[in-house]
């Protein structure tokens, strides 16, 4: 279900690293060897194999990050986006696996596009790489897409990602369908007859500037029929980019109840709320709106008592030109993903609002279980899928700084503490500072 | 830790002054309106003259920008810039490069490739004017972008307010109408803050914004216990079938029409235009002696003098202005 080019495995030993895995209950400075691209060693004073030697004194050694929820733009849009670019941005923000959503141009809703996407994956992927397709024919809302053949093709779930499902009907069909799949649906929730157009939460900030209004209970009502579909027919949902605490407390109530949903937050909604729009930057427009400081504190609860599993970015790439508008103007979307590790890091994990070890599993095995598999993790056997990561390193964060293609970052000029000096993905050096 | 400074910050040399815009009242202090419409008063008195024209701005290029419709707010622009001896280039977007897709950013730079020294722009879309402000050298004044703000719209209502009541402080309005989807409302709303008079807005409950920080009301009677009242302009395109923002027009003017029975003897009313007679205002009372419909549009003139003024000069206010345009 993840593609990547072939790439030799990494021979390294880690020298001296506080190796930190939630999932496997390690918090010890020790040594990690790697022998072509498998997890071979793990103690103290390891023999180096005659590997290269990374001295890792006063670096974290952690399981790489995986991210539920990226856009590559391609096809279509390779302008803004290629396979290549977007997994050279996931390398550098210490992701080994990465998910990206169909909503391309064409969109991804036959085999025979996904079959293309998965043979250029396996020529320029720099980390691993798995693709969801439609839940319906052109993300038109009318007619499901073939997920049978999907999932054969390696569809790893679905998702009509951008726009919702606006029919209940057909979101009940798709549900009982992707059954056959094993596959979950990732669900972007938003009530059109409510969201309107509106471009900036319903709030005072709103009001205030004048932007239509886009109010969090556009999300909620949406997020109690999925859940409810889902709890009826008994299927697995995932709940993308989460952003109101009427959408937490629902997903909270649900899964108390026994519903199999999961869910994603992104950095933006955990560190931003409306306030941030007065700038009038069109690079802190995106769907769902940033919200207001309650939701954004109820993101965090969630997140931090595991109703929320996972971070995902919502890497939105788009050209400069079409950020350069007035904000009304303006597409959707912001990138992420070579900052959100450090942006989190800085805004949340230093002032100690989460612990580093939360940050860590909501990164990594959290997103791995949204999609079903493999979780990175430091054992002695396992597949390398490791990150290097310096906690004191300050950077400031530049348009020149980035592997993407597009430069569409809410951070431009923002300073951050921590950075990724190395990742392996799938075995292989994928990054190195 | 005491960082140690080689030189004290105020022995430095003065910087250059940032460009002065209007793009937002929020952008304003009470002092900054205060001066404002003093300089506006004192071009009041120059244009009793005979020859009403000031040589202030001679030389000065003032470009507007028009991206919507405008009679008043373009009209009044461009009359302020001529009585200060300005040049004048005025551009619409139909029948500019802007149907030919041009993005506003380049046809702010195609204009800021002539120097001028004000660009005034009107835009449907929000922060169109501080774009503008930030791709040119020129200083930028708002004359309307999208819901969000026009300035001089709020800043004439002030003069108008002060000039024809003898005060500002203390004064009650209510705003009555499309509150939702109206930038002189914002604008006025924030105007009102600054010198101390008391807002009420009053309008169908889909079109009073939920979460703005002021008084609200959907009960019209509201508006007897108003010093002044501010009638809005209903928009028809607001009423198109299915917005549903109020079941009909009809039903709007019964309920929300402003209309002799439902004022006071002798209370004064508002509008920022263009009217609807027989929608938001009955025409007995915009044609009645206590409309002051048509001194707002005589204090557009000479507030907007006062903006063009105060943003290529920001120096000597009220009568020294006028001192200093004599000499000039």
């Amino acid at each position: 279900m993840l593609w990547v080019k072939d790439r030799p495995g990494a021979n390294v030993v880690f020298r001296g690293a506080r190796v930190l895995d939630p999932g496997e209950g390690i918090d010890a400075t020790l040594d990690v060897r790697i022998d072509g691209g498998v997890i071979a060693a793990i103690g103290e004073s390891v023999d180096t194999n005659e590997h290269r030697v990374v001295d890792a004194a006063g670096l974290v050694l952690a399981p790489a990050f995986v991210d539920p929820h990226v856009h590559l733009r391609t096809p279509g849009r390779e302008d803004e986006e290629t396979i290549a670019s977007g997994t050279a941005a996931a390398a550098a923000g210490g992701y080994c696996a990465i998910f990206a959503m169909p909503n391309t141009d064409p969109v991804l809703d036959s085999a025979a596009a996904l079959g293309a996407l998965i043979e250029t994956a396996g020529r320029e992927a720099e980390v691993p790489v798995g693709f969801l397709a439609a839940i319906t024919r052109g993300q038109d809302g009318k007619e499901l897409t073939e997920m049978a053949e999907l999932a054969d093709a390696g569809a790893v779930a679905f998702s009509d990602d951008g726009v919702p499902v606006v029919s209940a009907g057909l979101m009940r069909r798709a549900l009982q369908y992707a059954s056959i799949t094993g596959r979950p649906l990732a669900l972007h929730c938003e009530e059109p007859s409510l969201s309107r157009g509106g471009h900036v939460h319903e709030g005072s900030v709103a009001a205030e500037l004048g932007f239509a209004g886009y109010p969090s209970v556009a999300e909620s009502v949406m997020v109690e029929r999925d859940l409810a579909l889902a709890a009826y027919e008994e299927q697995r949902i995932h709940l993308l980019h989460l952003s109101a605490a009427e959408s937490v407390a629902a997903l909270r109530r649900a899964r108390d109840a026994g519903v199999r949903a999961t869910a994603e937050v992104t950095p933006h909604h955990l560190v931003l709320t409306d306030e941030a729009v007065r700038s009038l930057d069109a690079n802190v427009k995106m769907n769902p709106p940033l919200r207001a400081e309650r939701d954004r504190l109820a993101l965090l609860d969630a997140l931090r008592d595991g109703t929320v599993e996972a971070i995902a970015t919502d890497h939105a790439p788009h050209a400069r030109h079409e950020k350069e508008v007035p904000f009304e103007a303006a597409p959707f979307g912001v990138t992420g993903l070579e900052t959100a590790f450090a942006v989190l890091y800085s805004r949340l994990v230093e002032p100690g609002l989460l612990p580093l070890a939360t940050l860590l599993e909501r990164m990594s095995a959290g997103p791995a279980r949204v999609f079903g598999v493999q979780r990175p993790r430091i054992a002695v056997g396992a597949k390398a899928d490791v990150v290097l990561l310096d906690l004191r390193r300050q950077w400031q964060v530049r348009e020149e700084s980035f592997r993407s293609r597009s430069r569409n970052s809410w951070l431009l000029g923002e300073t951050l503490t921590g950075a990724v000096a190395l990742t392996v993905a799938g075995g292989a050096v994928a990054f190195e500072r | 830790m005491n960082s140690i400074r080689l030189v004290h910050d105020e022995l430095r040399p003065p910087g250059p002054p940032p460009r002065r815009h209007l793009i937002s009242v929020a952008d304003l202090t009470r002092d900054d309106v205060e001066r404002l419409l003093g300089t506006a008063r004192t071009f009041e008195t120059a244009l009793d003259r005979e020859v009403k024209k000031l040589p202030t701005l001679k030389g000065r290029l003032v470009v507007n920008l028009f991206f919507e419709s405008s009679t008043r707010t373009s009209s009044s622009f461009e009359l302020a810039a001529k009585r200060l001896s300005a040049d004048t280039l005025s551009v619409k977007a139909a029948g500019s490069a802007v149907d030919k897709g041009e993005s506003l950013k380049d046809t702010a730079l195609t204009l800021g490739a002539y120097d001028p020294d004000v660009i005034v722009i009107r835009h449907p879309q929000i922060g169109a004017p501080k774009l503008v402000a930030e791709v040119t050298e020129a200083h930028v004044v708002n004359a309307g972008d999208g819901k969000h703000q026009h300035p001089t719209q709020a800043l004439l209502d002030l003069y108008t307010l002060q000039q024809s009541l003898g005060r500002l402080e203390g004064l009650h309005v209510a705003i009555v109408g499309d509150v939702l989807h109206s930038r002189v409302a914002r604008s006025l709303i924030q105007a009102f803050a600054l010198v101390g008079v008391r807002c009420t807005l009053v309008g169908p409950p889909a079109l009073l914004p939920r979460g703005m920080e002021a008084e609200t009301t959907t009960d019209i009677g509201a508006i007897r216990d108003a010093d002044v009242v501010y009638v809005l302009r209903m928009q028809h395109e607001r009423m198109e079938a299915g917005a549903n923002y109020v079941p009909s027009l009809r039903e709007y003017t019964a309920r929300w029409g402003v209309t002799p029975e439902r004022l006071r003897a002798g209370q004064k009313v508002m509008h920022p235009g263009p009217m609807n007679r027989g929608v938001e205002i009955d025409p007995r009372v915009a044609d009645s002696a206590d409309a002051l419909v048509e001194t707002q549009v005589r204090s557009g003139l000479v507030v907007r003098m006062a903006v063009l003024y105060d943003v290529l000069t920001g120096g000597p206010t009220g009568v020294r202005a006028l001192a200093a345009a004599e000499v000039a």
